[in-house]
């Protein structure tokens, strides 16, 4: 081996939002993969915040399924808010 | 460039102190020989060890460790920047000088050598910087007590990291363990010019402008002896001190660093770039 | 351009069910994202691996050319700026490895295939930075034509090449203004400045146009690459803008550009510009370059003499892992 494992980068812009997937790293270890993700993603003020979990770690949803997973969400219209008539005399609903 | 502090009694006290022609001065001008020579101690420390580190680009270990060492690089020579833009005007002071005006340590006109070599280096200067300039956010001069606090934070990084380094190489196989010793056998001998009390620092400490080295020297031997402790590696026996940077007494190697980073100005005196 | 110029291999269309890709071809007609566990076809999966591992490579060589001058820099604000920019470029060869990767090659196995000569780079990075002023010409013009290919790739099929591109484009935003600012400098400046400035744009004008790519009619796999949204204009439409674009910029300057056949065609709202020396650009592709030698062997010697690092640091993550547990 002459290369060192895959990192996931996720950083955190500013305070109130979430960690978002910013790109990977190559590291030997956590403690470097840091390092290395605050060298490369945030040398232009990007982040206040990183994670790093290696790659192999990741456990993902497999796309030929997101049918099965994802539609039956689909056709739940009563889910949202629009979906509902409410008289505009009536406010603060 | 932050604006001239007001002149206080206290500082027309000082600056008379050191001065002892009597002629006034604002306090904290550039003209003040002491404190424009302890400018450019920390000044020439930051751009040439930025100098070497920028020869990596390119050339580092993978493409993260390249981002790592130009940070650095980048950290340093605005550092120096700024530290030699309160001595007077940087550019010139980088690119006029010759070796007998510059006022730098042994330590950083090293060469890089190989990556252990560079990462000891590192370790060696960043830590001592880092406790430096902790010390000099509180300096009497509002200019470069805000510079040290900008740069205390990046220096804490480059200290950590080199650390990180010197303990992952010192810590790895028998062939980056030997590397890291053999570095560490080419800095170890530069060490005590970091806390040299010359006259200059002398006065500079009296003036509230500089901080007394040797008030952290233990505190550095005893970091630097837990990080070599973590790398498995012994703390060096102590070597005949090399000294005479501070004075303008420099390695063969400041001679060609410069050749190059000069170069340009030098041949083309009166251009603009 | 690091990524067109060097597509010339045939179009291969292997066997795949042909439902699956005509359902893929939708999607991508319809400009839909391919993220990296969707299936596609082998031969999309293998020209997005070239031209992306491609486009990392020539990010990496050509931090080589530029580095050349850090060291030199003739201003302490030159150097960081041109320190800052190198660096830049390890990080767009870094995202681009890294989208590379989630096609299934390792990045060792790209910078492998980069050492040994299999992989290509763009032709450019083979000529020498002989004088400071190559610096500024580099930023103006090399910077500004990957600029004009990178910019269309944002919106390119493959998600992570996408993304990749959103944020090198970001960057690269600072790249060419500074090489005009610094250039502008040379062009106001001494005698032997101007005379840097003209040199090097001499030199650079006409690799910088190589980097489009060959003319569409040598192109076999623009259209391929075009369905594919992998490649979003033709490398003759993006040539013709870059000239229109800069020819007014080097006017500004003061600088002639060399070429006795340019001259504005009013009937069709561009340059017509002389004939491309396409056996130079070919002979820089089969790696007869001035200084491809030594492009190759400085990636080589920074990467093969380094390997101890890498050892080092993952031998010490086992140390660590094994005391961890015991
Ligand atoms: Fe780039
Ligand atoms: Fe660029
Ligand atoms: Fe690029």
């Amino acid at each position: 081996m002459s290369d060192w494992p895959l990192w996931e980068v996720f950083v955190r812009s500013k305070g109130g939002l979430a960690h978002r997937h910013f790109g990977s790293v190559h590291a030997p270890d956590a403690a470097m993969a840091l390092r290395h993700a605050r060298d490369t993603y945030t040398r232009r003020m990007e982040g206040v915040s990183l994670w790093v979990v290696r790659s192999a770690d990741i456990v993902a949803s497999d796309p030929d399924e997101a049918g099965q997973l994802f539609e039956p969400a689909a056709d739940k219209v009563y889910r949202h808010p629009t979906f509902y008539d409410i008289p505009d005399e009536v406010k603060h609903i | 460039m932050p604006s001239l502090p007001p002149i206080r009694p206290e500082d027309v006290a000082t600056a008379e102190k050191i001065r002892p022609d009597g002629a006034f001065d604002a306090p904290s001008d550039a003209h003040d020989p002491v404190r424009a020579g302890y400018l450019l101690r920390l000044g020439d420390d930051s751009l040439i060890l930025g100098q070497r580190l920028s020869e990596w680009c390119g050339h580092a270990p993978s493409v993260e460790v390249d981002l790592s060492l130009a940070n650095m690089a980048l950290d340093l020579i605005g550092q120096a920047t700024l530290l030699l833009g309160e001595a007077g005007d940087a550019d010139s002071l980088a690119f006029k000088r010759d070796v007998l005006d510059f006022r730098n340590c042994w330590l950083v006109e090293q060469p890089n050598g190989d990556f252990a070599r560079t990462m000891v280096r590192q370790l060696l200067f960043s830590t001592w910087q880092h406790m430096l300039y902790q010390r000099l956010t509180g300096s009497r001069d509002e200019a470069l007590a805000g510079i040290a606090a900008k740069a205390v934070k990046e220096v804490a990084y480059h200290r950590e990291l080199a650390a990180e380094w010197v303990i992952r190489l010192g810590d790895g196989t028998e062939e980056s363990r030997e590397r890291t010793l053999d570095g560490l056998g080419w800095c170890w001998r530069f060490v005590p010019e970091l806390f040299e009390v010359d006259d200059e620092v002398e006065q500079a400490v009296a003036a509230g402008i500089a901080a007394d080295p040797r008030e952290f020297e233990a505190e550095y031997r005893a970091e630097i002896a837990r990080v070599l402790g973590e790398a498995g590696l012994p703390v060096p026996n102590d070597q005949r001190p090399i000294l005479g940077g501070r004075r303008g007494h420099h390695s063969e190697h400041l001679g060609h660093l410069l050749a190059i980073m000069q170069y340009l100005p030098r041949t083309y005196p009166d251009a603009k770039w | 351009m690091y990524t067109t110029e060097l597509s010339k291999q045939p179009n291969v269309q292997s066997i795949e069910d042909p439902e699956r890709l005509a359902a893929f071809e939708a999607r991508v007609a319809a400009d839909e994202f391919i993220e990296p566990k969707d299936w596609m076809p082998e031969a999309y999966r293998r020209t997005l691996t070239r031209q992306i591992s491609q486009h990392a490579h020539s990010e990496i060589v050509g931090m080589l050319p530029e580095g050349n001058w850090i060291t030199r820099a003739p201003s302490l604000r030159r150097k960081a700026i041109l320190l800052a920019k190198v660096q830049d470029e390890a990080g767009h060869g870094l995202y681009l490895y890294c989208a590379a990767e989630t096609l299934g090659t390792s990045r060792e196995e790209m910078i492998e295939a980069l050492h040994s000569g299999k992989a290509k780079y763009s032709t450019i990075f083979n000529y020498p930075t002989l004088t400071w002023a190559d610096i500024p010409a580099i930023g103006w013009l090399v910077d500004g034509a990957a600029i004009m290919n990178q910019v269309p790739l944002q919106r390119t099929s493959y998600g992570p090449y996408a993304r990749a591109m959103v944020r090198v484009c970001k960057e690269e935003s600072f790249h060419q203004r500074q090489g005009y600012e610094a250039m502008t400098s040379l062009a106001n400046g001494t005698p032997e400045q101007k005379r840097m400035a003209q040199d090097a744009f001499n030199r650079w004008w006409w690799p910088s146009l190589m980097m489009f790519g060959p003319p569409d009619e040598n192109s076999p796999n623009t259209a391929q690459s075009l369905r594919w949204r992998i490649k979003r204009e033709t490398n003759d439409e993006l040539r013709q803008k870059f000239v229109d674009i800069t020819v007014p910029q080097a006017e500004y300057l003061g600088l002639t550009v060399p070429d006795p056949d340019l001259k504005w065609n009013e009937a069709k709202g561009g340059y017509d510009f002389g004939a491309i020396d396409w056996d130079e650009f070919y002979a820089v592709v089969r790696g007869e370059g001035p200084v491809a030698r030594e492009r190759m062997t400085a990636r080589r010697e920074a990467w093969e003499s380094n390997a101890w690092v890498r050892e080092a640091a993952a031998a010490h993550e086992a140390k660590r892992r094994q005391r961890a547990a015991a």
